[in-house]
């Protein structure tokens, strides 16, 4: 079975009303991955065993009625670890890696009850946006086969926009649950720093990095968000903020709403069919009752730079761990403890992330520090400062998710710097460490367009509301990739 | 204060630092990639940041406390089980020091 016509409330209603036994969802989910994955490779791993033996627990204890997760198959990006399951970050380095313990976020979501049913694909460590870094295969666009699904949470996005799983879980650093959530047509979150815990994340830039959730409805994002949030004493940036219920909150009225549209994510270099579609569905909050100005975030173009600068310089050091000693890849031919290292890392690590390594290392070495290192963290309290200045006026800002709609296979990646600009529209977010959500806005050439919703920290509500209002008023979710199902 | 791309032969000293060997046509191509991000690096120097305070994390949460209580996970053996050469107990790595150099 797969997942186009069915929410989260309609399975929860199913399985309560014993019309559906978990074992037979888990069942039939696992036999429609096999069916259909191998024309999207969205999965590393499939976790039937495991997925089965919950399933049947479940059904013997019997589902929760108040617990809309009990019992629902999910999928989970492959940098959060797994108890028991391969967990690659789409890694040479990591190839063979069984954790010994379940990322918090996976652990909380079992708590709820939900069923993880498999590992995602993504770029090697979550380092790239079109999921081609990948040590080991080419995820495919829901929509067009032909191009790529973006990323890095590509895996994640493809899996729930061919209906394979009602969700799945991501991480953003950059923009990569929004951009290809944009690139799949689903509804991407990517919440508050903190918001979520990143225990069990394998780390890539930890000041920017946040888990986020990957649906095909708003309410449905809502409802997960609010199972998988919450303070872990694991993790000590996660915040102990109060968790909302945010499906509760939700409403079709926008009335009062005070949207604000930057120009910066308007400009060159944002496609103009992109910018239409996304001015389009502005119009349409405009109906819901919302008033929308035009604002400037002045620092937006020097985003991609200090990012790049800021992010590669704690990838450098979060992936110093990985040096073939404990665990991960250890090459065969090392003869002293040095050649462990150096050979492990050179054979382990893909293009990609020695590029980034490299970038990183050197903006701390010495005699670069403070023109990289430190200007690209001043440049980062300007960034803030612009987005603090617009929410003191406005509820949410509204702009493209990316400047463009899904793109060929092998475009960019001799061009870092053409590849990174693909990131313009969704570093600043990261960069302030703000909640951000992408959802569909409708096609250009057959290919979904994301608008991205960005709201004040902690605003997650406001994201869902307005969200919810326009998916409510569009129902463009309804559309399917393919039309043949 | 523009920053002059990088020659090969700095090139594979940050490569050193960062444990990293690089092939000679991956040192070649690093170069070259590294040179573009530079050129786009090199933007940031238009913007004035006299007197602005780096923000090194978005975070408003500062230094948090915990019990400071030893736990046995009981994982040893499962942790073990990832180690790329093992010797009972014990992961295995090639010599640190080289008896053959001392001779």
């Amino acid at each position: 079975m797969n997942f186009f016509k069915t929410d989260l409330e309609t399975l929860h209603a199913q399985l309560v009303a014993k019309e559906l036994t978990v074992e037979e969802l888990v069942t039939a989910t696992l036999d429609n991955i096999a069916k259909i994955d191998s024309k999207y490779q969205a999965f590393i791993t499939v976790m039937d065993e495991s997925a089965l033996a919950q399933a049947r627990a479940l059904d013997e204890r019997g589902v929760d009625p108040d617990e809309i997760l009990s019992g629902i198959p999910y999928g989970i990006k492959d940098n959060l670890v797994t108890k028991g399951v391969l967990t690659t970050a789409a890694s040479r380095m990591l190839a063979n890696f069984v954790p010994i313990y379940d990322a918090t976020v996976v652990a909380n979501l079992k708590k709820h009850g939900a069923i993880g049913v498999g590992k995602l694909n993504m770029d090697e460590f979550a380092m790239g946006s079109t999921t081609e870094t990948s040590y080991f295969q080419e995820t495919k666009n829901a929509w067009d086969q032909t191009k790529v699904p973006g990323g890095s949470s590509g895996g994640s996005a493809v899996a729930v926009a061919t209906g394979q799983v009602p969700f799945a879980l991501g991480t953003d650093t950059g923009g990569s649950v929004r951009q290809p959530a944009a690139f799949n047509g689903i509804v991407g979150m990517k919440p508050t720093y903190g918001r979520i815990s990143r225990f069990g994340a394998i780390a890539f830039g930890s000041s920017f990095d946040q888990v986020g959730i990957l649906t095909r409805t708003v309410k449905d994002n809502a409802y997960v968000l609010a199972a998988a949030a919450g303070h872990d004493d694991q993790d000590q940036t996660s915040s102990d903020r109060p968790v909302p219920d945010y499906a509760a909150q939700l409403t079709t009225d926008l009335s009062g709403l005070k949207v604000a549209v930057p120009s910066e994510y308007f400009g060159a270099g944002v496609d103009k069919n992109v910018q239409a579609t996304v001015k389009a569905a502005i119009n349409q909050l405009v109906k819901l009752g919302a008033s929308v100005d035009t604002v400037s975030l002045p620092h937006t173009k020097y985003g991609v730079a200090a990012y790049y600068i800021l992010a590669s310089s704690e990838a450098s050091s979060n992936l110093q761990r990985f040096d073939g000693i404990r665990y991960g890849y250890r090459a065969s031919d090392a003869k002293t403890l040095e050649e462990v290292y150096v050979q492990s890392r050179s054979q382990g690590f893909g293009p990609e992330v020695k590029r980034r390594i490299m970038l990183g290392t050197y903006s701390l070495s010495a005699g670069s520090y403070d023109a990289f290192f430190k200007k690209a963290a001043q440049v980062r309290t300007l960034m803030i400062e612009d987005f603090q200045r617009v929410f003191a006026d406005y509820d949410i800002i509204v702009a493209p998710t990316a400047p463009n709609v899904a793109y060929d296979f092998g475009q960019n990646t001799d061009d870092p710097e053409v590849t990174y600009m693909n990131d313009a529209l969704t570093i600043p977010v990261n960069m302030a460490g703000l909640p951000a959500m992408s959802i569909n806005a409708g096609f250009v050439n057959g290919l979904p367009v994301g608008m991205q919703l960005i709201g004040a920290a902690f605003a997650e509500a406001t994201l869902y509301q307005v969200g919810y209002a326009f998916e409510q008023a569009t129902k463009l979710y309804e559309q399917i990739p393919g039309g043949e199902h | 204060m523009a920053q002059e791309p990088l020659s090969k032969t700095e090139v594979e000293a940050v490569a050193s630092l960062a444990k990293l060997t690089l092939q000679p046509e991956e040192a070649a191509s690093m170069t070259e990639q590294l040179a573009k991000i530079f050129d786009l690096v090199n933007t940031l120097a238009e913007v004035d940041t006299t007197g602005v305070k780096p923000t090194y994390s978005p975070s408003d949460v500062q230094n948090v406390l915990r019990a400071d209580v030893a736990v046995d996970a009981q994982q040893a053996t499962a942790l073990l089980a990832n180690a790329p050469e093992r010797e009972g107990d014990l992961i295995k790595v090639p010599a640190i020091i080289d008896e053959g150099a001392d001779k």
